[in-house]
């Protein structure tokens, strides 16, 4: 595990480390057990070319959470996420990099929080931003320590 | 004439409380939650560094129960009278508040809040509001999942 950040080392325009995911069938399977959703056109190619796809693409609830990942596996465990909002713009493909990224658009305080906002997307192999959003997190401070 | 592709049978949906669900959280739920994610932040499964956290022990992953409230809202409109054939996910928001632990029993409420009709590129879209709200067995706010839902 990382060591934790503090609010007081982050700066807006920062990046946060890549988080590059190659979910596979397998991976897209496990996910539709644990969340409910088994929609077709995740698992069953045929039935995806049916409905107008390429074929099977990725959960977008899938990304959502990697992209939480991202958020998580930054800010550390002494960290809150408020918000976490997504948007799916494009497929993604199984078998296909999905490479997670994300930058610090502002920090502030509000009542008793320190808070930092991050932009959040996915990208396919082709540097194209399938899934957008944003992130809202509670940071410690070096002060509270 | 405009011809809305809002029929009378999504018309009469909005506003419509969905039967509430009830789900139990568990360790071995949380685990393989993160498993299919891939996602091996000790946090959501190891109790002993969880403890040592301002979180005080296990808690579930922001996205948590993200689609489990909304599937049978989105079964219905999968299907409901339109003359739009696909369904699609165009995203969600998510508002988090009480963390969601092994042992808590969730409610999950839904119910479809706003329709809105959208010229795309290749014809008509209709993008559908479903907002769920998740509170403990304490009655306390866990979170707001907010999901767009797409006909086209």
């Amino acid at each position: 595990m990382k060591s934790q950040i503090y609010y007081e080392d982050i700066a807006e325009g920062q990046l946060l480390p890549v988080l590059k995911k190659n979910p596979t069938r397998r991976q897209l399977v496990k996910w539709a057990g644990v969340s409910g959703d088994y929609y077709e056109i995740h698992y069953d190619d045929s039935f995806a070319k049916n409905r107008g796809l390429p074929g099977v693409i990725v959960h977008g609830a899938l990304t959502a959470s990697s992209l939480a990942q991202l958020v998580t596996d930054w800010a550390g465990a002494d960290a809150r996420v408020k918000k976490l909002n997504t948007s799916n713009r494009a497929m993604l493909f199984p078998n296909e990099d999905m490479i997670c990224k994300g930058n610090v658009t502002r920090k502030y305080k509000e009542n008793t929080e320190h808070l930092v906002e991050c932009e959040i997307w996915a990208e396919n192999p082709r540097g194209e931003r399938c899934v957008t959003g944003s992130a809202t997190i509670s940071l410690p401070t070096r002060k509270s320590q | 004439m405009h011809d809305s592709v809002i029929t009378d049978e999504l018309k009469s949906l909005i506003g419509k409380e969905w039967e509430p669900e009830i789900f139990d959280v568990e360790k071995g739920h949380i685990r393989k939650f993160a498993q299919a994610v891939e996602d091996t932040n000790p946090l959501w499964q190891d109790e002993r560094f969880a403890k040592n956290t301002i979180h005080r022990g296990i808690i579930a992953p922001p996205t948590f129960l993200v689609d489990d409230g909304t599937i049978k809202i989105a079964d219905k409109l999968m299907i409901v009278d339109c003359p739009l054939p696909a369904f699609m996910n165009a995203g969600q928001e998510i508002e988090l508040y009480e963390p969601m632990r092994p042992g808590d029993v969730i409610t999950t409420r839904a119910k479809l809040t706003d329709l809105n009709e959208k010229a795309g590129r290749n014809g008509a879209l209709l993008f559908m509001t479903v907002e769920v709200t998740c509170t403990n067995q304490d009655n306390k706010l866990v979170c707001k999942h907010r999901h767009i839902f797409v006909r086209k």
